[in-house]
């Protein structure tokens, strides 16, 4: 290595540990602050009670509402779009096998797609429902999650059942199984941990975002009964408790972003534990 | 001999786009024999082994004209059922896909396919194919456990007796013992020679003592052309072509 190299070498090196640590150092501040500031507001009362009148002016009460509502339109969101979700996948890599342009461009549409703000898919979902005439609910905050988390859900099925290799399709073809049987009993079976990332990452997409409720689900203090009743979101719930000017308040606005993030860890942890485990039945190579 | 032609192939021809893999295949397969197909890499052996169970459907890049007849239907004819059809062949491929599920589903598999539908007949044929591919002894306290957790050799034997599962009249076999050691390449091919009695095996290798060891029909292929065909004993001890005598001299370029 000549001099230069050496030096280049070095650069190079010296960025790439600054660019990691700087961005690791931002998440731990986040983090820290998030724990920092929740865990002293944090009690039993918040975790267990809906808001008393006056809460957002610092009288008692939790937010309860807020914690079901959000678990109640995630879980209702990502069982839609994974049924929808996982047939679309699966027709894109076993039928349309022939039919590669067109695979490309349905790829092509969903990367779109997966681009546009949630924002739009709450205006999107208000149109949706004045049309259908619907109120803010939280079937309406369903469908309209299911639109804003479908492109994550399918485009990383898809990208993982892309892995199954063509042998595996050859070997299921050969013992005389046709489309269908190849999809779902060998390609899902073969993919079966990726296509649990692929849910829990689509579940926190939909529990974490506000926009795409902010008109659709609505918000209310009341714990969450029909489905055509507003609901309360945890992203919301943070973002009124805020928006109030008591610093209490604001301090619980803190311990909710940490209730959402232990949510998300919690099914982040449990989604690798899974991931292991059927790991084992996939071919290994 | 006056052996029946199980498997008639007449102007097969396959293209990639402009490039044509195959060109103009004649060739007539025995029945009940070993049947080997010779040749460099890259000269259309796997292409031509695919072809005769449509798997090439797959490859929306490749055009197959021509005729394949199976005990005289036209299997290339669209009307054909290709599910049926891929049914009456097992493919083993150069190194194993086992399924992803566990090594008694493996061979059940086929057999539900198959139209197998009374669990205790599906157990006792479980046995007697994992029994068929020498490989009962093996897992007969692992049936549970994912095909995965198999030795390579021991994958392989048990695609064969998945394979053989779905009770095909022909064997296909595209290098099947490439990837294995020789112990387990040597349960194949005598594996091959019992099975021959009731299959008709079709077997690609480029592996010339495989091919004298275990063939009784050769078919010599060099650059998607058949260049000579016939008994094991005529094309190794009397080849006509001298593209053939120089492959099996081993002095090719």
């Amino acid at each position: 290595m000549t001099l230069g190299q050496k030096i280049e070498e070095k650069i190079f090196k010296v960025l790439m540990i600054i660019a990691t640590y700087f961005i690791l150092a931002v998440l731990a501040v986040i983090i820290y602050s998030i724990f920092e500031k929740g865990v002293k507001a944090l009690s039993w009362e918040i975790l267990t009670q809906i808001p008393k009148g006056g809460y957002y002016y610092g009288k008692g009460g939790g937010i309860l509402n807020a914690i079901l509502g959000s678990l109640c339109l995630a879980f209702g969101a990502t069982l839609l779009a994974f049924l929808i979700g996982l047939p679309v996948a699966l027709y894109i890599n076993v039928f349309l096998i022939r039919w590669k342009k067109v695979v490309a461009f349905i790829r092509f549409l969903l990367d779109l797609i997966w681009g546009i703000p949630s924002i739009v898919y709450g205006a999107f979902g208000f149109t949706m429902m004045i049309y259908l005439g619907l109120q803010t609910s939280l079937l309406a905050g369903i469908i309209t999650v299911t639109l804003f988390i479908l492109p994550i859900m399918i485009r990383s099925m898809d990208e993982i059942l892309r892995t199954v290799p063509y042998g595996l399709m050859e070997a299921s073809y050969s013992l005389g199984s046709n489309k269908s049987e190849t999809a779902f009993k060998i390609f899902t079976r073969q993919t079966i941990s990726g296509i649990i990332t692929a849910i829990l990452l689509s579940f926190g997409r939909a529990i974490g975002d506000a926009a795409s409720v902010l008109f659709t689900a609505g918000y209310t203090d009341h714990l969450p009964n029909s489905l055509l009743e507003p609901v309360a979101t945890l992203p919301l719930s943070i973002f009124f408790q805020l928006s109030s000017p008591v610093p209490a308040v604001q301090d619980r606005a803190y311990a909710s972003a940490l209730v959402l993030t232990m949510i998300i860890l919690i099914v982040s942890l449990f989604s690798r534990g899974l991931g292991k485990r059927y790991h084992k039945t996939k071919i290994n190579f | 001999m006056t052996d029946n032609k199980k498997i008639q192939i007449s102007d097969l021809n396959v293209f990639a786009g402009k490039f044509q893999i195959l060109k103009n295949i004649n060739i007539e397969l025995p029945e009940n024999k070993i049947t080997v197909i010779l040749g460099p890499s890259g000269c259309g052996k796997t292409t031509l082994l695919k072809c005769m169970n449509r798997l090439t459907d797959l490859y929306p890049e490749l055009k197959v004209t021509g005729d394949i007849r199976i005990s005289g239907n036209n299997i290339l004819a669209a009307r054909e059922d290709i599910y049926k059809l891929r049914q009456n062949m097992g493919l083993l491929s150069q190194r194993p896909y086992p399924l992803p599920m566990t090594i008694y589903n493996n061979i059940a598999y086929g057999l539900k396919l198959r139209g197998v539908k009374k669990r205790r007949e599906i157990h006792k044929l479980v046995v007697h194919y994992l029994q068929q591919a020498n490989l009962w002894e093996e897992v007969r306290t692992r049936l549970r456990e994912p095909a995965s957790r198999l030795s390579i050799g021991q994958q392989q034997r048990l695609c064969l007796a998945r394979g053989l599962a779905v009770s095909p009249g022909i064997i296909l076999a595209d290098e099947p013992t490439s990837a294995l050691d020789p112990i387990s390449s040597q349960y194949i091919e005598q594996k091959f020679l019992e099975l021959k009695n009731d299959y008709t095996i079709v077997l690609v290798t480029h592996v010339l003592r495989q091919a004298r060891r275990i063939a009784d029909y050769v078919v010599f292929m060099y650059l998607g052309e058949v260049i000579e065909q016939g008994d094991v004993h005529e094309v190794f001890e009397n080849p006509k072509m001298e593209k053939t005598k120089l492959y099996l001299g081993g002095t090719f370029n």
